[in-house]
């Protein structure tokens, strides 16, 4: 009898995915400049251009405190059938072309649309939040083998500039994630504006090593269209060359600012996906594998519809390739208080983000701080401060 | 000629295919392939990790 009632629990053809559409929620964000619209038009409040940061900072964390947690696994049984179905890949085939609408709109509004500076600015950071989140979408769909897909993910990050991320994060991020090596993995006691220049410049000068890297194995020189990063950004230049033969070089400074404010909406992402977590080194020197333990996880549902399940992120780690829709919660995996949209606000504002972060850093590893990743600036206060058992182990400096 | 496989994911090198991408030609043997180069589809492996694969 346990056996049959365990078959049906397993079957495909009974189990239901309980967040199925609810994917498509995610396609607000793409959408976002013309939702702005609608509500200046409805209202006639110019205040509603900036719908985007509103959004992202305001209500998405204040729905992950309404609608709460999810932690439902889809039983292993279904995984494979639930990769494959592509009704999921098509969510994320969709942002793309609405992003790309929103982004022509937005420049018609800019050139034609006669707002006020303050409206224009508004408008930029809604682009800035679809730019942003573009990434995301990047980043779900150049983890996959299929090639059509690693293409789209350049199309992707075509509008933020960002294409150099799909190399570094797959084979750089992904590789030294969690050590002092990864420019995109957080220290304990860095602040987020201290982190963002780190892991801007030293993402891209990772990502430029490792492509040269594997174009000096293929006896090719750097400066090539095969290049990878290059002929991402001949994607960007051409795009940008594009908007501004069309609409004028009013375009261009706010295509640049959402660019900028995109990628930081991003790398604020990055910033708290791994903060103060370490791998150990082993006896051989190389670094433990990475586990559960290694990425902070949510699971908050406005988030994780947001993000493609990105909060799921010990099970990315573990399964990179694994597609948004399968990915686990994971028991072991340290929680954050809140959902990532939340913890953005939080990293903007760095006293709040330490009272919030620093002694879960420290609970995770068992008040044993010398366990921790911490930042070299910050060594000897996080030790002085903390440091007890862990003075004793680590700490070299005192 | 043998068969190499990543115990993360399903990528296999192959050394009659090799990995042209990457810079190892069609017949590129396992042991010219550097010890830190990571799996190029998962990254989550080095090359060590690599399990034969029985024929």
């Amino acid at each position: 009898m346990s056996t049959v009632a365990v078959e049906e629990e397993l079957n495909p053809a009974t189990w239901r995915d309980g967040k199925r559409y609810a994917w498509l929620l995610g396609l607000i964000i793409p959408v976002g400049p013309f939702v702005a619209w609608g509500w200046v038009e409805l209202t006639g409040l110019g205040v509603f251009w900036w719908f985007g940061p509103v959004l992202v900072f305001g209500l998405f964390p204040l729905l992950d405190a309404i609608v709460g947690m999810d932690e439902e696994n889809p039983p292993d049984s279904v995984l494979k059938w639930l990769e494959q179905d592509r009704f999921y890949r098509w969510c994320t085939y969709a942002f793309i072309p609405l992003q790309y609408a929103g982004l022509a709109f937005a420049c018609w509004m800019w050139a034609h649309g006669g707002l006020s500076t303050v409206e224009d600015l508004g408008l930029a950071f809604t682009m800035a939040m679809v730019s942003g989140i573009a990434i995301n979408t990047a980043h779900e769909l150049g983890h996959k083998r299929a090639a059509n897909e690693r293409w789209l993910s350049k199309v992707a990050l075509a509008q933020s500039g960002y294409g150099h991320f799909f190399i570094e994060h797959n084979r750089g991020h992904h590789v030294r994630v969690a050590t002092p090596e990864d420019p995109a993995s957080a220290r304990l006691g860095e602040s987020f504006w201290a982190f963002l220049p780190r892991t801007a410049i030293g993402s891209l000068r990772s990502s430029w090593e490792l492509e040269a890297e594997r174009l000096r194995r293929t006896g090719s020189r750097p400066w090539t269209y095969k290049n990878d990063i290059l002929n991402a950004w001949a994607m960007t230049v051409a795009l940008y060359i594009v908007l501004v033969a069309v609409f004028g070089w009013v375009v261009l400074p706010y295509l640049l600012l959402q660019s900028v404010v995109g990628a930081s909406l991003l790398e604020v992402v990055n910033y708290l996906e791994h903060y103060g977590l370490l791998r150990q080194r082993r006896e051989d020197g190389r670094y433990e594998r990475t586990r559960p333990e290694h990425s902070w996880n949510s699971n908050n549902v406005a988030s994780n519809v947001m993000l493609y399940h990105l909060q799921r992120h010990s099970d990315h780690h573990a399964n990179p390739m694994r597609r948004y829709q399968a990915l686990r919660h994971v028991d072991e995996a340290p929680q954050l208080p809140t959902g990532y949209a939340g913890m953005i606000v939080l990293a903007l504002v760095p006293p709040l983000w330490r009272r919030v972060m620093d002694h879960r850093v420290l609970e995770h590893y068992g008040s044993d701080v010398a366990r921790a990743n911490i930042a070299p600036r910050a060594r000897r206060r996080m030790l002085a401060k903390y440091g007890t058992a862990g003075a004793a182990a680590g700490g070299g400096s005192l | 000629m043998s068969t190499f496989r990543c115990p993360v994911c399903e990528y296999v090198y192959d050394e009659r295919e090799g990995h042209p991408r990457e810079g190892f030609a069609a017949g590129t043997p396992w042991s010219a392939v550097p010890d830190e180069w990571a799996c190029p589809d998962c990254g989550v492996r080095d090359k060590v990790d690599f399990e034969p694969v029985e024929d």
